[in-house]
């Protein structure tokens, strides 16, 4: 039969002292089964020392990890558990860890995962009480964890208040921060509670309010908030008669009778009914109009209406499709990439922007929602027939020489049926009494995976523009 | 008599505890160097309440002054609850009294419109400046924007918040207009709309040396009040696909109305279930981490509304089970997300420990919380659930059974 070899392992080991231990069974090639882990050092026959060659033993860094969270479990089998998995990992198995369906495995991992909780307990849960000591404010609390987890909760609170003094006790050692630096040190008999006037006034007051009760869910707060933490926490006092009292507090709220107004209110309420505005000028009343349109759908999920921008004087008007993700979150039109290729275009021919008008044959964005991006929808005869009444109304108010129509959809809104636009480009229609020259949507050009038909075709593009703008002038004669 | 800092927190935590958000995630990790406080990225919860909510900032109004009547809103101006109104230096003061006692993680601080959306919206960063600036605060800190605010407060709100939010309330600008009718949906969505662009050019990388400046880290979100009007649930989840795709989102927060007390004559006056809610979280959840499409989860409702029995993912199951079962150990993460009872996490897990082992029933029961529930849509080698999935009763065995939500303590 095989010796039993039995190794004490002092209370709060940690990573360091598993290491040690572990370095030390390994090098006598101890096989889990030969060695046991005794918690509680009684009946300790054999204490490996530690050899001076012991091999460092290398470890994957996944495992490291877990080594430190496991070891602050409080279970008495942590070191027994963790020598196996090392045993394995030494004897060639690398990826142990990932098999996340062996049970040494799970239970390591649900021990790191209760340890983590309670780190996390221990950051949240713990209240500081604030006193006077010597002169300097000193802020004091008692916590009671499950696990072993002081060393490691400690450092959180001095990433926070590193500009106080504060002391945590708990049951199996202190942390104190004092100038700026940690100490650890022994359990200390729990103190005395010392009134503070936040934690027992504000703070329980607060989380008394901030309750719902139309909202009670008991069992959810438990398991978030188990009752043994609640003797540290004096929010919970109130706890017992917010339970109790919440079905009742609902029922009188639902059967009280609909308030009176104050007088306030109605003051308000006059002041604003009286509150009319002069009529605006027509072109501010007709985007003001379009604002409140709900001739088709689009209003619903787009941001606004993007009107028409320009001097009301422009004998240019353009007309684009409909306002893109950018127009639609700027409130402008040709705002954004299809926008920044039609500005270059325009000072390439020589058109000032400030100096023409540009709108759309649709006014707001029609898109698919595809995840936290919206996926461009070209607009239907719907959208541009219901929205074709506001680009007449612009064209009415402006009474350009010439309107230069981009893309398909500006042609079926401006000429009332579909138009091929690569076939009729460059020429100038009259449409409803208007001049329309047809060219492409900047849009288009940026569509067009081959740089070379790209560069072409802007090129083209710019030539319209020319076209465009030596037609105006020629009018303008 | 002038009230005193405790009484004026009664009144001005009661009218904000309707917000559902409570969170401090996101943003960048920081620690206090020469301040005080830090963000840790996943946030802490220093409390619960008796409903299982997370209590992690300091809630509170600035003031419940309010000139707008939205008729869902405790603090409408035609209801006749106690009005109060907390100076910059109080709210300072509550936050960081209580930050140094580790009772919260920062503030999220917003405000009844007592005069005009920029006074508001002007008074909610001086609170938050002063916190940056005067006491070097490093801890949380969200703000409500206001609707109408003009954009260069939005555009230093930002500066100082972790987290910026503005409220659509409501599901349709029809809903909005005829409960809140001095809100306009168009500037809500316009605010929302500006925090993006803000957010979207801090995210640009940068040009030569100089860093964008820090925009809200922690993004921005919105609320929506579920059931003070007829919407359905799919009009819900239609609103919030828009919102997420439009504005960067990182949440939409359902919340279930509830009386206040101060009961408005054009609502009802009773809570909305708050089961209703739970299942728009799942739908919601389903539509972002578990890859469902909107009609696939539109093609679970009746009537528009999600099942209160079952949730929306054993619903798609069972209105799909030729889809199933899956091979635990060959179907690909898509199919097994579509697993009921399969979180992201399970199948994580199963898709590594699946690369070593081929893995039998009783290792997918290691690494799933409820095999029960899993095993009716699942083949492994030792396991094939032929007549469970064509079970008519299936349904009805996986529905839990109606839960008392409310438990004596």
């Amino acid at each position: 039969m095989m010796a039993l070899r039995s190794v004490t392992v002092p209370p709060d080991g940690g990573d360091d002292t598993f290491r040690r231990i572990a370095r030390s069974c390994l090098a006598q090639g101890l096989h889990p089964d030969e060695v046991v882990f005794d918690a509680d050092g009684t009946g300790s026959l054999f204490e490996p020392a530690e050899p001076r060659d012991a091999p460092t033993i290398l470890m994957p860094r996944r495992f490291v990890e877990l080594v430190s969270d496991v070891v602050c479990h409080s279970a008495e089998d942590r070191f027994a558990l963790l020598y196996r998995l090392l045993w394995r990992v030494q004897a060639g198995e690398r990826n142990v860890l990932e098999q996340a369906a062996d049970p040494d495995v799970q239970r390591a991992q649900q021990y790191a995962k209760a340890v983590a909780r309670d780190v996390y307990r221990m950051h949240a849960f713990t209240r500081f009480r604030e006193r006077m000591i010597e002169g300097r404010p000193m802020f004091v609390a008692w916590f009671e964890p499950q696990h072993n987890v002081l060393r490691k909760a400690a450092p959180f609170f001095a990433d926070r208040f590193t500009n106080m003094d504060w002391i945590i006790a708990t049951p199996c050692g202190t942390a104190a921060w004092q100038d700026k630096s940690l100490h650890f040190g022994p359990p200390v008999a729990r103190p005395p509670k010392q009134d503070d006037a936040v934690l027992d006034e504000v703070w329980s007051t607060y989380y008394r309010i901030t309750f719902n009760p139309a909202r009670l869910r008991v069992n959810a707060m438990l398991a978030q908030m188990p009752k043994r933490h609640w003797p540290t926490m004096p929010e919970t006092t109130s706890m017992p008669q917010l339970v109790r009292t919440a079905r009742t507090r609902v029922k009188e709220m639902e059967q009280r009778a609909p308030d009176r107004p104050p007088r306030f209110a109605d003051v308000l309420s006059e002041r604003q009914l009286g509150a009319a505005g002069e009529a605006p000028p027509p072109w501010e009343a007709l985007k003001e109009a379009a604002h409140a349109c709900r001739q088709c759908p689009l209003h619903a999920a787009a941001t606004q209406m993007v009107f028409g921008e320009g001097p009301l004087s422009a004998s240019m008007v353009f007309v684009g499709e409909q306002p893109g993700d950018q127009e639609d979150l700027q409130g402008r039109p040709f705002v954004g990439p299809a926008g920044q290729v039609f500005d270059r275009a325009l000072a390439q021919a020589g058109i000032d922007r400030g100096a023409v008008y540009v709108t759309n044959a649709v006014k707001h964005f029609k898109f698919e929602p595809r995840g936290k991006r919206r996926i461009h929808q070209k607009p239907g005869t719907i959208e541009v027939t219901a929205c074709r009444h506001w680009l007449r109304g612009e064209l009415d108010l402006i009474r350009p020489k010439l309107v230069v129509s981009l893309g398909a959809t500006a042609a079926l809104s401006l000429a009332g049926r579909p138009v091929p636009v690569t076939k009729e480009r460059g020429s100038i229609q009259s449409w409803s009494g208007r001049a329309v020259l047809v060219t492409v949507h900047p849009s288009y050009l940026l569509r067009l995976p081959d740089p070379d038909v790209a560069a072409a075709e802007y090129d083209r593009f710019v030539a319209d523009l020319r076209r465009a703008k030596l037609w105006c002038e020629r009018a303008e004669q | 008599m002038p009230l005193n800092t405790l009484q004026k927190l009664e009144i001005l935590a009661d009218a904000a505890k309707y917000d559902a958000s409570c969170v401090s995630s996101g943003g960048d990790k920081r620690n206090a160097g020469s301040g005080l406080g830090s963000v840790t990225g996943q946030g802490i919860c220093h409390a619960f309440t008796p409903d299982g909510r997370c209590v992690s900032l300091l809630k509170i109004l600035l003031t419940n002054f309010c000139i707008y009547d939205c008729a869902y809103c405790v603090s409408r101006r035609s209801s006749d609850v106690p009005r109060a109104r907390f100076s910059v230096e109080e709210v300072v003061k509550l936050t960081l009294d209580l930050y140094r006692r580790n009772c919260i993680e920062g503030l999220f601080l917003s405000s009844g419109i007592a005069r005009s959306a920029d006074q508001t919206m002007e008074e909610l960063i001086r609170v938050a400046k002063t916190l940056r600036e005067e006491h070097q605060f490093r801890g949380y800190i969200h703000l409500k924007t206001i609707p109408g605010a003009s954009p260069e407060l939005i555009a230093e709100a930002g500066r100082y918040a972790d987290r910026l939010s503005m409220n659509v309330e409501m599901p349709s600008d029809a809903a909005l207009a005829a409960l809140a009718p001095e809100k306009s949906a168009v500037e809500i969505k316009r605010g929302l709309a500006r925090t993006r662009s803000h957010i979207d050019a801090a995210a640009e990388p940068s040009r030569g040396s100089a860093r964008p400046p820090r925009y809200a880290p922690a993004g921005q979100s919105t609320q929506m009040v579920i059931g003070a009007d007829p919407s359905t649930d799919l009009d819900i989840l239609r609103a919030s696909s828009n919102f997420y795709a439009s504005y960067a989102l990182k949440r939409v927060y359902y919340s279930a109305f509830s009386p206040t007390g101060h009961a408005s004559p054009q609502l009802p006056n009773h809570a909305t279930p708050l089961v209703r809610e739970h299942r728009l979280y799942q739908a919601d959840w389903l539509l972002r981490f578990y890859g469902f499409s909107l009609p696939e989860v539109e093609s679970t409702l009746a009537n528009g509304m999600l099942d209160a029995a079952v949730d929306p993912k054993l619903a798609w199951a069972l209105a799909h089970r030729d889809a199933f079962p899956v091979d635990v150990n060959r179907a690909s993460r898509e199919s097994l997300l579509r697993v009921p009872g399969l979180g992201t996490r399970s199948v994580d897990r199963i898709v590594a420990a699946r690369r070593h082992c081929r893995l039998r029933l009783k290792d997918v029961a290691r690494l799933t919380s409820s095999l029960a529930r899993v095993r009716p849509f699942i083949v492994t080698p030792d396991w094939r659930p032929k007549s469970l999935l064509e079970d008519a009763t299936l349904r009805h065995r996986l529905a839990p059974a109606p839960q008392q939500l409310a438990l004596a303590l």
